[in-house]
């Protein structure tokens, strides 16, 4: 065979497999944008989409909340604290003979004497330090009563009195801020040299990458935000759709009834996708956050955690038809997993005996798996099993709510 | 020719705990045949409707449609069935042609199907209004036009015009008459309106406490000739109206 007639059926070859190949795209694309599970797929995204109050609620509110404490537990800045002195109204004036122990402390300190916002006169003792941050001790006069009214506003932590020349902190014991600034005081009062210079001995910040407290809070709240979409996203709206007869109109045609469930959670877990992205683009803008670990594990492991809580969301959905009823049971899930599986502090804090409970928790099992990859560095060998978990927890749960699932 | 029965419901029971809803009715429907349940509320008709939608199963007796039993055919005769329910909200932030797209999906059908719907229940203007901006009226249309996207052998309507104002509940009708004149879709209608269903059907079943007090057209009801329906002529004796019939019948007015 000549080169010229091999080129040609090259050629010709290679026509007849771009025709192939485009036919069979345009027959898929048509046979997937005329199935149903495409056409319920676009109604819950474009009934998604449509709702600015998802926009707010899933979009921006995590944001600012992370934001929010982000800011407030990662930047060190000085702190103002304000302590009652009981009972003399001589705070401000000259020290006599009769000067009290904590008159005659602040006077020598350096202490100044400012007027507070309502009108009354109190003393400013002013600590600097650099690396800890700065405490500003405000010294009010204060009857017993006043006092007690600015504690249980919580205006003040501490109250100091002097019994027989001794002084005396009164101050709530459970409370550790109470704690810190009697700590710090009773300190400065026995050691006044103290004050000018603070820290004696060496702190060295601590400079690992993952051990503030945003790196702990991101991944606890993309975490937090998967259940409560989830929740609110696919049984509310279950329910809503119930109540509304929209469920038994959609079974009176051929509709499958998997893939109205199946579009409801696919639509939710992309907006889940979206939402963490999202949070995270901003963490790491603002506050340096990085993903230590396998980000491909890290995808497998909250694709898990999503299926998880799609099934928990249509087993709570699968029978009732009211809303109020569905509020109930969204809360009685999710707020005591909000509280106890350290999406904000470690439940390491509650009690050792209830702490294999909660880890057994589907949103303990999330946080710590995600937290695990993006501050500690994991990858599929140690979210594996966790991952597979996740994913039985909800299969089993779909399965079940899909058994008993009440279409009208 | 000889009409071909598509709804043969045969002494058919129905309790929900302590309600007994359906006690032994039987009907048959013809294809073609557009009739009425005409009742007031807790009459049956709704509880009727959906044993033969499917939905309910009853406690004792038969309901053959298309000849076929709901266990084993239910893909089948769902797609001969079309409905609109006594009160369906449709996903509020969904257009309305995007409604009729979904809906067509679960039927297999594409969006030439669905604008012939639109014109035959005058929503084209509509087609880019949100569900939650249309009318009471404008909803009901778009319920009959799901209902009629796959030419249904059957359509069931439980009160579609119940809360319509007159002007809406003709512009029903109007749709129904048209649909009556050029298919063979068998209409089973249920109302508590006695002028819907002297408008619309030609088979009235009149029904109380899951009962049928009464059936068939409405002159053998009336018991007057169709000159005299027409005529609207002076006349002592049967009642005149269905609603008479009804208090005849029950002691009570159909929309007490």
């Amino acid at each position: 065979m000549s080169e010229i007639a091999k080129s040609e059926k090259r050629n010709f070859i290679s026509l007849f497999r771009h025709f192939a190949i485009s036919l069979l795209v345009k027959y898929m694309v048509k046979r997937i944008t005329n199935s149903q599970l495409w056409h319920l797929i676009l109604a819950n995204a474009r009934e998604l989409g449509r709702e600015p109050a998802v926009l707010f609620w899933g979009i921006i509110f995590p944001i600012l909340m992370s934001l929010g404490l982000g800011v407030a537990f990662t930047k060190k800045k000085d702190v103002t604290v304000t302590v009652a002195v009981i009972g003399r109204n001589h705070l401000v004036h000259a020290p006599g003979d009769s000067a009290s122990v904590i008159q005659y402390f602040l006077q020598k300190n350096r202490s100044v004497i400012k007027l507070s916002h309502d009108g009354s006169l109190s003393r400013e003792l002013k600590v600097p330090d650099e690396k800890l941050g700065g405490t500003t001790y405000i010294f009010r006069d204060l009857s017993w009563k006043q006092a007690m009214v600015m504690l249980k506003r919580g205006n003040l932590n501490l109250v100091m009195d002097e019994v027989k020349g001794q002084v005396v902190y009164k101050f709530d014991p459970m409370n550790p801020d109470a704690q810190l600034t009697y700590l710090k005081l009773s300190k400065l009062m026995k050691d006044p040299e103290l004050i000018i210079r603070p820290s004696e001995s060496q702190i060295l910040p601590l400079d690992v990458t993952g051990t503030r407290y945003i790196d702990f809070l991101v991944p606890g709240l993309i975490c937090m935000g998967v259940m409560m979409s989830c929740m609110w996203g696919v049984s509310y709206d279950i329910i809503e759709k119930r109540s509304k007869k929209l469920l038994r109109r959609m079974i009176a045609t051929p509709m499958k009834r998997s893939n109205f469930l199946v579009a409801l959670i696919t639509v939710r877990i992309a907006m889940n996708f979206v939402e963490s992205g999202l949070l995270f683009f901003v963490s790491w803008l603002v506050f340096g956050i990085t993903i230590q670990g396998s980000v491909p594990a890290l995808l497998l492991f909250f694709l898990s955690g999503n299926i998880a809580f799609a099934g928990i969301a249509v087993f709570l959905a699968s029978h009732t038809a009211k809303t109020e009823i569905g509020n109930g049971l969204i809360n009685l899930v999710s707020m005591p997993m909000m509280v106890l599986s350290g999406i904000f502090f470690s439940y390491h804090n509650f009690p050792a005996w209830s702490i294999p409970a909660i880890q057994k928790f589907p949103l303990t099992m999330m946080a710590d798996g995600v937290r695990s990859i993006f501050i500690e560095g994991a990858g599929f060998s140690e979210t594996l099993v966790s991952s597979a978990i996740m994913l039985s927890i909800g299969v089993v749960f779909f399965t079940a709510g899909l058994k008993i699932f009440k279409w009208h | 020719m000889k009409q071909e029965k598509v709804i043969q419901v045969i002494n058919v029971h129905k309790s929900f705990k302590a309600v007994h809803a359906v006690r032994g009715i039987s009907l048959e429907i013809l294809n073609g045949q557009f009739i009425a349940l005409l009742g007031p509320n807790g009459a049956g008709k709704t509880t009727m409707v959906e044993m033969i939608e499917g939905i309910q199963k009853p406690d004792s007796g038969e309901i053959l449609i298309a000849g076929k039993h709901w266990k084993g055919n239910e893909k089948e005769l769902r797609n001969i069935i079309g409905l609109s329910l006594q009160e369906t909200r449709f996903i509020d932030k969904l257009r309305v042609f995007e409604t009729m797209r979904l809906f067509a999906s679960f039927f297999s059908l594409g969006p030439e199907r669905c604008r012939e719907v639109m014109t035959l229940v005058g929503l084209d203007e509509k087609k880019d209004a949100y569900v939650v901006n249309l009318s009471g009226g404008q909803r009901q249309r778009l319920a009959l036009g799901v209902a009629l996207l796959n030419k249904p052998r059957i359509l069931l309507l439980d009160e579609p015009t119940t809360g319509l104002d007159p002007q809406a509940r003709r512009e029903v009708w109007m749709i129904l008459k048209k649909l009556k004149d050029e298919s063979a879709t068998s209409l089973i209608l249920t109302t508590h309106y006695m002028e819907e269903a002297e408008q619309l059907c030609d088979y009235i079943v009149i029904m109380d406490h899951g009962t049928i007090l009464k059936e068939g057209t409405l002159q053998d009801l009336l018991g007057k000739s169709s000159a005299v329906i027409e005529k609207k002529e002076e006349y002592t004796g049967p009642p005149r109206n269905l609603d008479e019939l009804f208090i005849e019948l029950t002691g009570r007015h159909l929309n007490e």
